[in-house]
């Protein structure tokens, strides 16, 4: 049994199979370590009981709680925009008019959000901001970390759509306004790795690369991924595709634990 | 495709179904509509063709983002295969990367359809001059908003988590796509007229319904697409 493969499939159906089992993970320590010892015979018993804990009680989170974590991070990125414009090192013209209309976005988005969770009678996150410890100094590195905000909003809201599917607030479908705001945050990305001279989608490498983006990246299903649904795209198809053309034709997502994990956002917010 | 590819789908489901009966009902309900879809066909057509009949539910509504992964497949074909001659160094490359990639969503689409999977369409692509780079990038353009506005306001209306989940991975790629298309063609104004500017949906994206899309894209067709049988909301 391939308890990884098992949680990778079930996060396809479950995006937030991950978080229901972060706060266990010393139990998955634990399961290397009786794997290690041999006691193999014991992991079935083991992996039942762990997904006996898991789903034994209601942990989808509530939409306030989903709105609440997209507005986290879009808090984080209108924060981001604001100290970069106000770095000043934007060259003017075509980059600096971009910063300011994704800028313009950003700010847009959190408006709607605090507007949304208001609706719903919850009580909107306030106050989150980009950790100024952690900002970089020049317009190259600053470009690198719009881009890995970019790129993990787009998982962070692939990672929630089904936690908002048949929610309303009022007449206005969650869902539909979610999507439209991660294609949003999709344009945004490429274009940012536009500028930066990127691929405008997610090659198979991207992992590999440093901090801030190389965590962006990672996860239990990571962007070099080329299974999808079961089937593996480079060679059940009928013809044969390249592994960089499977995993960039599909943005995976972030569990909403993965993007809060120090490496991540997480790690970014203040 | 062969045999077991279009049957796998259905196995897969079962072997799911079955693991899901002990990890949660909820998880298990979504699999069973997923495997539920195969029951609806797409409307046959007759020798004469003239209409074609997405169909209904979940199934209809994968058969309609397929029709817009074929489209967009059969274009970029079309292109890589005979390249304007004034296109710059290194973007029939990109271009090339995104016929890559809308095959694979089209095959990966098919593959989920299965046997319900529409028929391969020969589309009309008179009004696009490809041997001018200029046209072909605008109606690349056109394609990739209007697929990212399709997928937009479909995505909503699965009853599947699954597939909602697999359709959202596939619909911030052809945002990817027409960012990269307008960088090419209007790098100075990369979201005008498909990123909500003012009001209240302020900072959205495009959405379009199925039948608008349907209507936008209508020349290209060489028949009449039925689409009044997908949900609405």
């Amino acid at each position: 049994m391939n308890i990884f493969r098992i949680i990778e499939q079930l996060s396809e159906v479950d995006s937030d199979v991950l978080g229901r089992f972060d706060s266990r993970r010393a139990v998955f320590k634990t399961l290397g370590d009786t794997a290690k010892k041999g006691a193999l015979a014991a992991a079935p018993v083991f992996v039942a009981s762990l997904f006996q804990k898991a789903y034994g009680q209601t942990t989808a989170p509530s939409v306030i709680d989903v709105l609440n974590y997209a507005l986290t991070l879009e808090l984080l990125e209108e924060d981001f925009y604001t100290k970069m414009i106000a770095a000043g090192q934007v060259p003017t013209g075509a980059p600096a008019a971009a910063i300011a209309l994704i800028k313009k976005h950003e700010s847009a988005h959190v408006t709607l959000l605090t507007n949304t969770v208001k609706a719903l009678n919850g009580t909107p996150v306030t106050g989150k901001k980009f950790d100024p410890a952690k900002f970089p100094a020049d317009y190259t590195t600053q470009l690198a970390f719009a881009q890995a905000l970019e790129d993990t909003g787009v998982r962070a809201y692939k990672g929630q759509a089904g936690n908002l599917m048949g929610k309303t607030a009022g007449s206005t479908n969650l869902l539909q306004v979610a999507l439209q705001i991660h294609s949003v945050e999709a344009r945004h990305a490429a274009h940012i790795r536009t500028m930066r001279a990127q691929a405008p989608w997610i090659p198979a490498a991207d992992s590999n690369l440093p901090a801030p983006l190389g965590p962006v990246y990672t996860g239990a299903i990571p962007e070099s991924n080329v299974t999808q649904s079961g089937v593996n795209l480079t060679s059940q198809l009928g013809a044969t595709y390249s592994a960089n053309d499977a995993a960039a034709s599909f943005d995976e997502i972030l569990t909403m634990a993965e993007v809060l994990d120090a490496s991540r956002a997480g790690g970014l917010v203040v | 495709m062969s045999e077991s590819a279009s049957s796998s789908l259905l196995a897969r489901s079962m072997r799911r179904r079955s693991f899901f009966r002990v990890a949660g009902a909820t998880v298990a309900a979504s699999t069973l509509v997923l495997a539920g879809c195969v029951k609806d066909p797409v409307e046959p057509t007759d020798t004469q063709v003239t209409t074609l009949n997405l169909g209904e539910g979940d199934t209809g509504l994968l058969n309609y983002l397929l029709l817009l992964e074929q489209l967009e497949a059969a274009f970029y074909q079309k292109v890589v295969t005979t390249p304007p001659t004034d296109l710059q160094a290194g973007e029939l490359a990109a271009l090339t990367d995104l016929r890559d990639h809308e095959v694979v969503h089209r095959e990966f689409f098919r593959q989920l359809l299965g046997s319900n999977a529409q028929p391969t369409i020969e589309f009309n692509f008179s009004t696009i001059n490809f041997s001018s780079r200029a046209s072909v990038l605008a109606a690349a353009r056109t394609f990739e908003d209007l697929g990212v506005a399709a997928y937009n306001g479909a995505a909503k209306l699965f009853t599947s988590r699954e597939i909602l989940a697999l359709v959202s991975k596939i619909a911030s790629v052809e945002a990817r796509h027409a960012a990269f298309i307008r960088d090419l063609i209007q790098p100075t104004d990369p979201f005008g007229g498909v990123v909500e500017g003012s009001g209240a949906y302020s900072g959205l994206g495009t959405v379009l319904t199925p039948p608008q899309v349907i209507a936008a894209a209508t020349s290209f067709f060489p028949y009449t697409i039925v689409v009044s049988g997908l949900p609405t909301a």
